[in-house]
């Protein structure tokens, strides 16, 4: 395992090229932009530095989009029209259908618990003594990957038989208290519940930052203002700091209902989507890539892809409300 | 209503500097009290601590029968209008205005009633049903003064309401304000850095420099008898014109003789009977007030020798109504602690103790002809000269018995 510089020389020399043709790629743009026809500036510029985003959009992007969609009205092979017999097996099939419950329970408690644990913190910790501290110790699980936080978690669930000793921390505080250590990851629904509070530990932090930040906008002399109108902390907190700050609120909410609609990094690690936990994204996958049906595993990608557009929507309208309110 | 006392109230940062000193102020019921000072005095800070939002380090403070220094600015009864009138985004003016009467569960009824009235007032009904965005600044200005006055609180307190409008709407809305108060009838304490609304607003004004009170007194008496040179220096606009000069006997009259560098002003006799302690200072320095208001061309006036002062016309503003003519003296400025802290309020640091000479403006009538360049001679009103003592800054005005003292001026 030791590490040897001189076997690692090749992949420093490949970063240093990609560096290089990243920044000559950029300079070229530049003199391009420069060399542009006088007239019409504007039009040029913009087309200088529109088209290489578009073209990786329309690449990344748009591309698959339109390819997935056309799979998931073929068959497994991707050969053969097969009409909507993907997206009605994907609602007559129980085991489609629990997905789908659950990834309709991620959606529900996910979002809100993140954003009200979050905006519970930011209140609470609001200008007290230690308040980066405590900011700190609830963001630290963002700088963790989904992946590296389902398997800290992973170990709290853990189970060993009773009477001997418990690794998992969850089942040793249920020792403590005099119960039964239980397999916490085998019931349904109970397993979904405790996969997402993975998700809700490391996105509260998220939650937390941005309406502390918003929290910290509201200037002190409408709160002084509501002071002297008479609120007492909870009225201040229902009636003037949500309200003010709601814009704020809306888009944290929005965003982690994206993550947690795509949520699948969690339940692969934790549990593989076994004992009734899987979700759509983790579903697409195993369709897809572990059992070959690319047809049913396209219609699933769509089905997320088509739940995730009117929250983009709804996010648009919000910023473009909030820009024009200011 | 109710009648607001503040006995010794000072207000200490952590870092140990002190905002307010042992201020003391009696505030009669539906007495309009005007703070001003320079900006850092401290009036804020006073507003503040009477509106429960800042905490009072010492002393006592009352309002109507009840002292208030730990009762929490919501149970207070008092009702504040912002500077940035800090009105709630989120909500219409009708419930801006609403939002107190709604916390105090006041029947809806009520509110509704109360809330037309104050529109009705304050010309505000058919904005009701919009929000503090789409507003002008007058009129959120307006809707301010209404979440103060549908409350119908103790009093009133007040933080610079008229600063960010632009200067028409501040004469119009001063005018609004006073009306508003008498009819009313409340307490009100209002801050302000600007003299022009101390004085015609006030029924009282409480001159403040760091946090240490230097006169409280109604409007025409703080002009006339300013307690010491801060208060000469302070209010009026242009300012006093404050001068080192040297009091001396003069064998022919009663009176006395001012010498001021080469020149000399004769001191009526019946001035220096109405003040008995300035008889003490003959044969030496005084600081001398001359308001620009109490000059005038001698070409325009009958001007005996002895009451004039000549010079050369530095420079002649035009107001229309008057002119300000700038000339120097012979005579070097006063340089006190007093008149540092008026510079610099100001935002002049020009104040120059070994200067020998000092920029004076007299206010004249706009049939002068004189122009820059030309000399000039200014008949000064000998009976209006302000004097005060040098080491001290205290003005020098007769025995404290006087009719005219004020009891409030033995805090100089």
């Amino acid at each position: 395992m030791g590490f040897d510089i001189q076997a690692e020389l090749p992949k420093l020399l490949w970063l240093g090229i990609g560096v290089a043709a990243f920044l000559a790629v950029i300079g070229l743009l530049l003199v391009i932009v420069d060399r542009g026809p006088r007239c019409r500036r504007d039009w040029w510029q913009a087309a200088c530095f529109l088209t290489p985003a578009g073209v990786l959009l329309v690449v990344g992007l748009l591309y698959p989009v339109v390819r997935t969609t056309v799979l998931s009205v073929r068959d497994r092979g991707g050969t053969a029209w097969v009409g909507l017999d993907n997206y009605a097996w994907m609602l007559t099939q129980p085991e489609i259908l629990l997905v789908l419950r659950n990834t309709l329970l991620w959606v529900l408690f996910a979002p809100l618990l993140a954003t009200a644990i979050g905006l519970a913190y930011a209140v609470l910790v609001d200008r007290s003594r230690y308040e980066a501290v405590a900011k700190s110790m609830l963001f630290m699980p963002m700088a963790i990957s989904f992946v590296g936080a389902s398997i800290i978690w992973k170990f709290v669930y853990t189970y060993r038989p009773a009477g001997t000793d418990q690794i998992g921390l969850l089942n040793q505080v249920v020792v403590w208290l005099g119960g039964e250590p239980r397999q916490w990851l085998l019931d349904q629904p109970l397993n979904t519940l405790l996969l997402i509070v993975v998700l809700i530990w490391i996105q509260a932090g998220f939650a937390m930052v941005v309406q502390s930040a918003a929290i910290k906008a509201v200037p002190d002399d409408i709160i002084e203002a509501a002071r002297i109108d008479g609120v007492n902390a909870w009225q201040q907190f229902w009636r003037v700091t949500l309200p003010m700050i709601w814009p704020t609120v809306a888009v944290v909410l929005i965003t982690i209902s994206v993550q947690t609609l795509k949520v699948f990094d969690i339940v692969r690690t934790m549990t593989g989507g076994q004992f009734h936990t899987s979700v759509i994204a983790n579903e697409m996958y195993n369709q897809a890539f572990r059992y070959g049906e690319l047809g049913r595993g396209s219609a699933l990608a769509v089905v997320l892809f088509v739940l995730v557009i009117p929250l983009v929507l709804v996010q648009i309208a919000n910023t473009r409300r909030t820009r024009e309110a200011r | 209503m109710a009648s607001i006392r503040l006995a010794g109230v000072s207000k200490v940062y952590p870092d140990r500097t002190a905002a307010v000193s042992e201020l003391a102020l009696d505030i009669t019921e539906g007495e309009f009290l005007v703070l001003v000072g320079p900006s850092g005095c401290g009036k804020t800070t006073a507003l503040r601590m009477i509106a429960g939002l800042e905490e009072i380090s010492s002393g006592t403070l009352t309002i109507g029968d009840r002292v208030v220094n730990r009762v929490p600015a919501r149970d207070r009864d008092v009702a504040m209008v912002f500077q940035s009138y800090a009105l709630y985004p989120h909500l219409t003016v009708r419930d801006n205005i609403a939002f107190g009467l709604q916390l105090r569960k006041m029947p809806k009824a009520e509110i509704a009633k109360r809330v037309e009235q104050a529109a009705e007032t304050l010309g505000l009904t058919e904005h009701l049903d919009r929000r503090p965005r789409n507003l002008s600044g007058g009129q959120r200005q307006r809707v301010a003064m209404g979440r103060a006055i549908v409350r119908k609180p103790h009093a009133f307190l007040m933080d610079e309401p008229l600063s960010n409008l632009d200067a028409k709407l501040r004469v119009q809305m001063r005018a609004e304000i006073s009306r508003i108060q008498r009819d009313l009838g409340v307490t009100t304490v209002y801050v302000t850095h600007d003299q022009v609304e101390a004085m015609t607003l006030g029924d009282r004004v409480a001159v403040l420099k760091k946090g240490v009170l230097q006169q409280v007194a109604p409007p025409q008496e703080l002009y006339d008898r300013p307690t010491n040179i801060f208060v000469a220096g302070f209010i009026g606009s242009p300012s006093m014109n404050l001068l080192q000069a040297r009091l001396e006997a003069d064998t022919g009259t009663t009176g006395a003789r001012l010498r001021l560098g080469e020149q000399t002003l004769a001191v009526p006799a019946a001035l220096l009977a109405e003040r008995p302690r300035l008889r003490d200072y003959i044969g030496h320095d005084v600081a001398v007030g001359i308001r620009p208001e109490d000059m005038e061309d001698a070409e325009l006036v009958d001007t005996p020798d002895d009451s004039a002062l000549t010079s050369t016309t530095d420079l002649v503003e035009a107001l229309g109504s008057e002119i300000l003519l700038h000339f120097q003296l012979d005579a070097p400025p006063v340089v006190t602690e007093d008149t540092k802290e008026l510079a610099r309020d100001v935002g002049a640091d020009h104040l120059d103790a070994a200067s020998r000479k000092s920029d004076i403006i007299a206010r004249c009538s706009p049939r002068s002809r004189t122009k820059s360049g030309d000399p000039l001679r200014v008949r000064v009103d000998t009976t209006r000269l302000y004097f005060f003592d040098p080491e001290t800054g205290a003005g020098i005005w007769g025995d404290p018995s006087s009719a005219y003292q004020h009891k409030e001026e033995s805090h100089a």
